[in-house]
């Protein structure tokens, strides 16, 4: 290599380094933009009777009252369906799951599953919830939708957690004679709980903000009541968000800024909680 | 105490098979309404026809429009997201402290936990009116605006799998190119990049699944015009916002345009059906295969 290459190569290593942290800033500088325009708009509007009024037509008396009351409640129910099935099965994909077909097949399977584009989760829910079992567009039909949305999520992050967990301690356990579902019950399923936890947690995030498949299953739009059973109709935050959004007066652009600020406190709210709980379960799985 | 065993064996697997029946579930029904909608409709029209108007007195059903927006938009969010995700990965990987790494990789996490409805406010309330600074006369409604958005939101995606794919390329073949004189850059591109080929190229196809299934983006910020256009600056409509569109409108069960979000479904999903097979499989072909 002549001298006259090597310089060539030297500069162009540090004309790189320059643009890659310029790309770098520029990501992490979208986001600074992002959060700046959005609580620039809409921190004006936060009050508490924003928190307390139902929707209305008048954008000043307008508030999310009924949007949280239904996120909540769609979370409650979603969380309740998805956990027992997601967590037993990622539990028997890695602790019971014999290298067999089966379980191979399950892993394709679910594999594509998270890859499935959440709109299309929707016209299963549509579908199969709300006119096959004639569940008609509820909370219920809405929760069981987005349960097999974050199956997914809970099942790998499950499996994971499981993975970590020493082998020594299942041996342990069966040389004091318990049985396989002892051990897992009462030995693996303990020890991994903080990467089941921090799972669960970003299972909720992803589904606190989910919008288009609760569209596709006639989620409704202006709802004036807070649903009291799993049979009421519903509408989330995400869906008050993206009406307020759609409309040409800017006044309810602000009250969309405004929802959104509270949307994203709780989002930010549930990963910090699961970031947490993962270092703090990390350092202690490390026996 | 044997028998409970076996019991709560079953009720596992049975947990674990809900998964299967939601794959077929959304097979069974793409397809069966999809055959209900084509024995209506033949399917060169919906193959061919250059417009789609199932809502409009004068009936057309040509997937392409909705097609060539999903794709237009998608075309702008990865040639925005691969180069810069890919950058970022390689920088992190190969240049940056690991303090600086261990700073930047969860505020990126931070873009891809925001709801993708934040994002369409941001394309349709920030990037737009921002663009039409820069191109006068641009649409209110356009492509551009949230395929860049999009574009933003995968970058995560892809600098978090590739940064992973990189870390597992062994030293050694690091050490080795040094060794041989070579830059710091010229080790990035001919050696680590190509050794973590199979990782990235993962990346870049759950990237574009991703950007292919989105919705809520386009549905706020590309307008619902189905156009077969490839001008990112015109207004545009993509399977899945039509999908909302129509979900979101008064039409009756069993009518025909009912029966349409089910061929723009099966369509939307043999897209990202193939793509996710695809990446399965070159994970279980080329993974590990430096341990």
């Amino acid at each position: 290599m002549s001298s006259n290459q090597y310089t060539r190569a030297k500069s162009a290593d540090k004309l790189f380094k320059v643009v890659a942290l310029a790309f770098t800033i520029f990501a992490l500088g979208i986001l600074v933009v992002l959060l700046f325009d959005i609580f620039s708009r809409g921190i004006a509007r936060i009050n508490w009777s924003f928190f307390q009024n139902l929707p209305s037509r008048h954008a000043e008396k307008s508030g999310i009252m009924t949007a949280m009351a239904g996120m909540l409640s769609l979370l409650f129910f979603t969380i309740i369906i998805a956990l027992p099935i997601g967590i037993l099965a990622g539990v028997y994909l890695q602790e019971y799951g014999k290298r067999n077909k089966f379980a191979k097949f399950i892993e394709i399977n679910i594999a594509n599953l998270a890859g499935v584009p959440s709109v299309i989760y929707g016209i299963l829910g549509l579908t199969l919830f709300v006119r096959i079992l004639k569940l008609g567009n509820s909370l219920i039909a809405g929760a069981l939708t987005l349960s097999l949305l974050i199956l997914p999520i809970i099942i790998v992050t499950t499996r994971e957690a499981i993975r970590a967990v020493p082998d020594s301690l299942r041996e342990a356990s069966y040389g004091m004679g318990a049985t396989k579902w002892q051990t897992t019950s009462k030995v693996v399923i303990p020890s991994a709980f903080g990467g089941i936890l921090t799972g669960i947690i970003l299972a909720m995030s992803r589904a606190i903000g989910e919008t288009a498949p609760l569209l596709v299953i006639g989620a409704l739009v202006y709802v004036p009541f807070i649903p009291e059973g799993p049979r009421d109709q519903f509408t989330t935050l995400p869906i008050q968000i993206f009406n307020w959004t759609s409309r040409p007066q800017s006044a309810f652009i602000v009250n969309a800024a405004a929802g959104i600020i509270v949307l994203l406190l709780i989002t930010f709210l549930l990963n910090g909680i699961a970031i947490y709980i993962r270092n703090k379960w990390y350092k202690k799985i490390k026996y | 105490m044997r028998r409970k065993e076996k019991v709560i064996e079953v009720v596992m697997m049975c947990c674990s098979f809900v998964t299967v029946i939601a794959t077929v579930g959304i097979i069974l029904i793409l397809t069966l309404e999809t055959i209900k909608f084509f024995s209506e409709v033949p399917i060169g029209d919906f193959l061919t026809d250059t417009q789609w108007t199932p809502l409009f007195t004068e009936k057309h059903f040509g997937i392409l429009p909705l097609l060539s927006g999903t794709l237009l938009t998608t075309t702008i969010a990865i040639l925005l997201a691969v180069p810069t995700g890919l950058i970022i990965a390689v920088y992190l990987n190969e240049y940056a402290s690991r303090r600086f790494t261990s700073f930047v990789k969860p505020v990126l996490e931070v873009l891809a936990a925001i709801p993708t409805v934040v994002y369409g406010f941001f394309a349709l309330q920030f990037v737009t009116p921002l663009l039409q600074k820069i191109i006068p006369g641009l649409n209110g409604f356009n492509a551009l605006s949230p395929g860049l958005v999009m574009g933003i939101m995968i970058i995560p995606y892809i600098t978090s799998l590739s940064e992973d794919a990189l870390r597992a390329v062994p030293g050694s073949l690091r050490e080795a190119s040094y060794g041989m004189g070579a830059t710091k850059l010229q080790t990035a591109f001919r050696i680590m990049v190509p050794a973590a080929s199979s990782g990235i190229i993962i990346s870049i196809i759950l990237a574009v699944s991703r950007a292919l299934g989105e919705t809520m983006i386009v549905a706020i910020a590309a307008g619902q015009e189905p156009k077969l256009t490839f001008n990112p600056l015109e207004s545009v409509e993509t399977i899945t916002t039509y999908i909302v569109q129509v979900s979101m409108g008064d039409v009756p069960q069993d009518s025909l345009e009912y029966k349409t979000i089910f061929a723009a479904g099966l369509t939307l999903f043999v897209f990202t059906f193939v793509l996710n097979n695809i990446s399965f499989w070159i994970r279980q072909k080329f993974q590990n295969k430096y341990e």
